[in-house]
């Protein structure tokens, strides 16, 4: 059901057959922008000139073939990129309004914020219950019932909790791949951020888990805006409200999700998608 | 016409075989070699020296008179001994493996450093001495007691500790502090809680191996001067001291005045090899315990 409101006219239309979100979404919060991003590793030019807005409680897909910079720029989104000790950044992103890249916004709080999801699934070799607590507990939380309630809450945020309610003390290592990388969303989720990054997270999962994870995605969206990077691209036209196409680290389009797939406005961005390259 | 012709092949395969075979004869004939020796080493000392272990050789004290002689006081002294040298080179080297792993940034002066420290560890034992009697012993002015020989001992195995916890850290996975960085943790958080829980079993057999080195080191202590007077026992790291392997030491020298010295020193031999089995054990038992797989 939406609900879109004619401009300069006191009649409110009100739509109840008709999902049109490109309707709804000009008016939809920004979360990151980022304006005229570039980054180098050492010499390599990896990530030019980028231009980015993206939007709140949306499910952002980043697409592009290999070494296109499409990972590089999710990591700056939350500064993973600075564990790379040669890595020079220029440019402005800002996370509601404030500039994220200035040393004032100290990374701890950043990530906290911005929480992320890898490609290989990578629970810590602890027992379920201690993955999910890791988070609260790293901030600060030592009250045992409201660690209780965050774990119970983030496995169920992430429908896993009817498989491992039973099982919590047992080590996260006795999971099956699908049921761990749903576990670490669930960890992530228990640091209550805004937005989720997720770095190709089903590329090493089978397709029943792809599955569970993509609809997980469509649950989260309520909630959480979602920056996601897939090499799959009936992944991203499945799950993704807009889409980016990155080459050579160059954002060649950026635009809805039907937009792209159905009638991109560039060359490439059609080659790619049609599958002539990458 | 084929490269890889059938009929040459057949005519070499009997030499491949025979060469194929004759390696591992070889091979297994080095490791019975091995074997061997260190089996007739143990026969002797045994043979030697079992029939001179009682409960009276073990708890009492040194004497001229070989058959009331004990070894209570060299026992006692490798304790206190080993009471300096774990606490320090485990603070240390665990320190200065995490600095150079994590916090140091790579290049061309930490890999000086590092070279330097594969070096020290391969440095002669005899050269610490001098090196604990020159700092500990004179410039500090402790005198041949405990804490100078467990400094010295511990300056001796700090690179064997300070390298085995480096490798250890290293093998921690980077996907896995990666996730704790990603969830805000702040650095010493995501070193405490994983990477050092998931290094110790490294680190722990490292320091077990490199303790039972410093056990039955006898040159550097020679060196900072331990007496073979007959010495009261030590209650403490400030005591003067004697260690096993230096009893096993100034015994066998004397073994041409006194002949009952030799079983003696070979009696001793087996309490410190028996000491050193249970360490070395240990570190294996920890290392099966705690592997694990990520």
């Amino acid at each position: 059901m939406s609900v879109s409101i004619a401009k300069g006219n006191t009649n409110v239309k009100i739509d109840t057959t008709v999902m049109q979100p490109t309707a709804v979404n000009s008016d939809k919060k920004v979360v990151f922008d980022t304006k005229d991003l570039n980054l180098w590793y050492g010499d390599t030019h990896a990530l030019k000139d980028i231009n980015l807005p993206i939007y709140e409680k949306e499910v952002t897909a980043i697409i592009g073939p290999s070494g296109c910079g499409k990972s590089t720029y999710l990591k700056t989104l939350n500064r993973m990129v600075e564990l790379v000790p040669s890595v020079r950044t220029s440019g402005v992103i800002t996370y509601n309004g404030r500039e994220i890249l200035s040393k004032s916004f100290k990374v701890e709080e950043l990530r906290t914020r911005v929480g992320m999801v890898f490609q290989k699934p990578n629970p810590f070799p602890k027992s379920i219950y201690d993955n999910i607590a890791y988070g609260p507990k790293i901030h600060g939380i030592r009250n045992k019932k409201i660690i209780d309630e965050i774990v119970e809450k983030s496995l169920r945020g992430a429908y896993i909790w009817d498989e491992v309610k039973d099982r919590l003390k047992e080590n996260a290592y006795g999971l099956s791949g699908g049921q761990q990388q749903r576990l670490c969303i669930a960890r992530t989720l228990a640091i209550e951020p805004d937005v989720i990054l997720m770095d190709e997270p089903t590329s090493a999962l089978d397709p029943k888990s792809t599955h569970k994870i993509e609809d997980l995605i469509q649950e989260l969206k309520q909630d959480y805006s979602i920056v996601i990077v897939t090499h799959n691209m009936q992944q991203a036209a499945r799950i993704s409200d807009r889409t980016a196409f990155f080459l050579n680290g160059e954002v060649v389009e950026y635009d809805h999700t039907d937009t792209i797939f159905t009638n991109p406005s560039d060359m490439r961005t059609e080659d790619y998608i049609s599958g002539r390259f990458g | 016409m084929k490269y890889v012709d059938v009929t040459q092949v057949q005519k070499r395969m009997n030499g491949r075989i025979l060469k194929n075979n004759s390696f591992k004869v070889l091979f297994l004939l080095a490791t019975i070699f091995g074997l061997i020796v260190l089996g007739v080493l143990i026969a002797q000392v045994l043979t030697d020296g079992l029939s001179w272990i009682n409960w009276d050789f073990i708890s009492g004290k040194l004497s001229t008179d070989a058959n009331r002689a004990g070894i209570m006081g060299a026992i006692l002294g490798t304790f206190w001994v080993m009471v300096v040298v774990a606490p320090v080179t485990l603070i240390i080297g665990i320190g200065s493996a995490i600095y150079l792993e994590l916090y140091a940034k790579k290049g061309r002066v930490q890999s000086f450093i590092q070279t330097n420290i594969a070096n020290l560890a391969g440095v002669p034992s005899i050269v610490y001495g001098i090196l604990g009697l020159t700092i500990f012993v004179r410039a500090l002015d402790f005198g041949n007691i405990v804490l100078a020989g467990g400094l010295t001992l511990s300056l001796l195995v700090l690179p064997i500790v300070i390298v085995a916890a480096q490798e250890a850290i290293r093998s921690v996975p980077q996907h896995l502090s990666e996730a704790s960085y990603g969830m805000g943790a702040t650095k010493w958080q995501t070193i405490k809680n994983i990477i050092l829980p998931a290094a110790l079993p490294g680190i722990l057999t490292g320091a077990i191996l490199a303790l039972s080195r410093a056990i039955g080191e006898t040159a550097p202590l020679t060196v900072i001067g331990i007496p073979a007077l007959l010495i009261p026992f030590p209650g403490g790291i400030f005591d003067k001291f004697t260690a096993l392997p230096m009893q096993i030491y100034y015994w066998t020298l004397d073994s041409s005045l006194v002949e009952e010295y030799a079983n003696l020193a070979a009696a001793t031999i087996v309490v410190l090899l028996l000491l050193l089995f249970i360490l070395n054990s240990t570190a294996i038992i920890i290392r099966n315990k705690f592997q694990q797989r990520y």
